[in-house]
Formats: structure tokens, sequence, C-alpha cells
């Protein structure tokens, strides 16, 4: 699998953990979105960094191309898949402990 | 690019007094499932080749499976940010649920 179909897999993995695994319902917050609003830019900055220096390399045939501040938009649905599972994650143990 | 992830999310430990190093137990339950399934998915990733990283521009240190030490910490790191970002926004807005109040 590429990893334009993975990250896509991702974020439906989170949302459906959320909705159905740890029915957090995180995307219905607006403390999560907040969240995420503050997290973006820096996601973007750092994956700016990583990418413009070539610290991190994609092989071009495993995404699609399109790139926002040099990184592959594939990578924003994996920064977002990862901080809905983390965020859905920390208030599903909240609960639970 | 750690070290910027944890200049700019540790102060909120500080100055909104989030305390999330203090709950060990429960960033430890919440972040090694999800980090777990990432460090898979770069696993594979790494290895057919979606993404390889600059060995000039690494420590050099690698776990198993070839994963560098860097991405390793990355899935401690940016998790950690994550979480005080969100206990910060309570912190302000503590009128907002987050899902964990009883």
């Amino acid at each position: 699998m590429s990893y334009t179909q993975l990250s896509c897999i991702a974020v439906l993995a989170a949302l459906l953990a959320d909705s159905q695994l740890t029915r957090t319902r995180m995307i219905f917050r607006k403390s999560f979105w907040t969240s995420y609003a503050i997290i973006l830019p820096f996601q973007l900055l750092t994956n700016w960094w990583l990418t413009s220096r070539n610290i991190v390399m994609y092989d071009s045939h495993q995404i699609i191309g399109w790139r926002i501040a040099s990184a592959p938009i594939e990578d924003l649905l994996f920064g977002f898949a990862l901080v809905l599972g983390i965020l859905q994650s920390w208030s599903y143990w909240g609960k639970k402990l | 690019m750690l070290a910027f992830t944890v200049m700019g999310s540790f102060w909120l430990e500080v100055i909104f007094k989030v305390a999330v190093l203090k709950r060990v137990k429960r960033v430890v339950l919440t972040i090694a499932p999800v980090a777990a399934i990432f460090l898979v998915w770069d696993l594979y990733a790494v290895h057919v080749g979606h993404w390889h990283f600059d060995k000039k521009q690494i420590l050099g240190i690698y776990l198993p499976g070839q994963i560098p030490i860097e991405e390793f910490l990355f899935f401690v790191i940016v998790p950690l940010a994550a979480i005080m970002t969100i206990e910060a926004v309570r912190r302000v807005k503590s009128h907002w649920a987050v899902g964990d109040e009883r």
C-alpha cells in the first residue's frame, strides 16, 4: 500500500476508534479542535524543517505529490490521526483510571 | 526538531501547571498503544521505502528494525506536546469538556 492509502486508512481508523472503541467523541468537542488548531501550525513548521532540509525524504511513487510547506499532504493526515489517537486515548484513560 | 517541540510545549507544564508529567501511569497508558501502532507503520514504511532518513543528519542510533532513535522519541515527545496542549486549553476554557470529566 502507498503512503497515500495508509494515511487515509489511519484517519478513518482514528475516527472509528473515537466513535466506537474509546467512545470519547473527540471530534465533536471544542477542546479537541482548539488543541488541533494550536498543534497544526507547529506541525507545518517542524514538517517544513524536516523535509526542506532533506532530513526525511519520501519516495515520489508513494505519495500523491501535493505538498504544503515542502511536506507531502499525506503528513497532515498522518499528524491528524496521531493527534486524534493520542487525545482520545488521554481522555479515555482519564475516565477509566 | 524534537528539542524545538519540547521547548514549544513543555513550558505549559510550568506556566499553566498542566501537571501532565506527574500523571505517569495515565501518560504511559495513553501513549503506549498509539505509539505502538504508529511504530509498526513506521517500521513498514521504512522497510518498503515510503520514506527514509539522511544518515548524516541523525544520531545514528537505531532501534531493532532500523528505526532511528529520533523516530522512537518522536512518538513520545509529540504525544506529550499534544496532551499538554489540550490540558492547557482546559486551563483556559474550563467549561469545554475533554470527555474525561466525572
